[in-house]
């Protein structure tokens, strides 16, 4: 069994108008040394015993459905878990 | 002509899409649940507004893997009509039956209004009965409706005539202030936008309802002609 980290950011040619805000924030509160916010999605996925390449799995789930590549980058970690 | 006006868990503006094409524009219109597998039986396909699956993910990305977007996609390529609206059009995209992908407004406010919209394109089967160049007072309701592409994209929407509606001035962030876009081939249009909350008078105006009269007059020629 494998636990999949799945990040998933705007690309960096895309606007993020929510990182905007939220630095324009950080500003406002005096912390002048936040140079840029980007704002992402984080998932968590489980996945179980197969055959499969992992790193094939996730590449495919990530551009079928988890990401949309047209505005979005993903990148993933890959942790063994050990079953009790 | 018998239009499918599909229905997904979460969809809204299915029942105004219902009443714009049954009792304003007289014409047959039935809802269709999104697990259906059969879309043989109608002329048009229309993707209503809403919120599918709670915009969970991304707006859209859920719904384009519902059971009915395969049929929607073979009435694509059989050169049906295929309009979606809001939430449709945000499918149309995930699907990839449109190209580009509607991000969250500039401002990150859900606006609700009237727009003025340009007719930038009226030689569509969507749009005939418009003008070139005409504007229209048109309602727009949404949080995700301003349209990224990148520069080929663009350029290549330009190139073949596929932007369709512009915002009159900047509404949302949109790329070139794009309001709605239509497929190469011509059959299939997403538009944020809502037409059919514009198609009586009662309601604040009608420059709706040329759009759905446009895709009844194609239809009714095309069909007379091959009869």
């Amino acid at each position: 069994m494998k636990k999949v980290k799945v990040y998933v950011t705007l690309r960096e040619s895309v606007l993020d108008p929510q990182g905007s805000a939220v630095m324009g924030s950080l500003h406002k509160m005096g912390y002048d040394e936040v140079q840029d916010v980007r704002i992402g999605k984080y998932l968590e996925l489980v996945i179980g015993d197969s055959e499969r390449d992992v790193d094939a799995l996730v590449d495919e789930l990530c551009n079928r459905l988890l990401a949309n590549t047209v505005i979005e980058d993903y990148r993933y970690e890959i942790e063994e878990v050990v079953s009790q | 002509m018998k239009f499918a006006v599909i229905v997904f868990p979460g969809s809204n503006c299915d029942l105004d899409m219902y009443h714009a094409i049954k009792d304003e524009l007289g014409e047959e219109a039935e809802y269709v649940w999104h697990d259906t597998h059969d879309l043989s039986g109608y002329d048009g396909i229309l993707l209503p507004g809403g919120f599918s699956y709670g915009d969970y993910l991304r707006a859209g990305a859920i719904a384009r893997f519902s059971g009915v977007m395969d049929e929607v996609r073979k009435a694509a390529e059989a050169g049906k009509p295929v309009l979606g609206i809001c939430n449709g059009f945000q499918i149309l995209t995930e699907a990839g039956l449109l190209p580009g992908m509607l991000m969250r407004n500039k401002n990150l406010k859900f606006t609700c209004g009237t727009v003025s919209l340009k007719v930038e394109n009226a030689h569509t089967l969507f749009t005939n009965e418009y003008k070139e160049g005409e504007e229209i007072r048109i309602p727009v309701a949404h949080g995700e409706g301003n349209y990224y592409c990148d520069d080929a994209t663009y350029q290549h929407l330009k190139d073949n005539n596929q932007i369709v509606f512009t915002y009159a001035e900047d509404f949302n962030g949109s790329r070139n202030n794009i309001a709605g876009i239509i497929n190469e081939r011509g059959n299939v249009l997403g538009m944020m936008p809502h037409p059919e909350r514009a198609v009586s008078d009662l309601i604040g105006g009608t420059d709706g309802l040329p759009l759905f009269r446009s895709i009844v007059k194609q239809w009714r020629e095309s069909h007379v002609s091959h009869a």
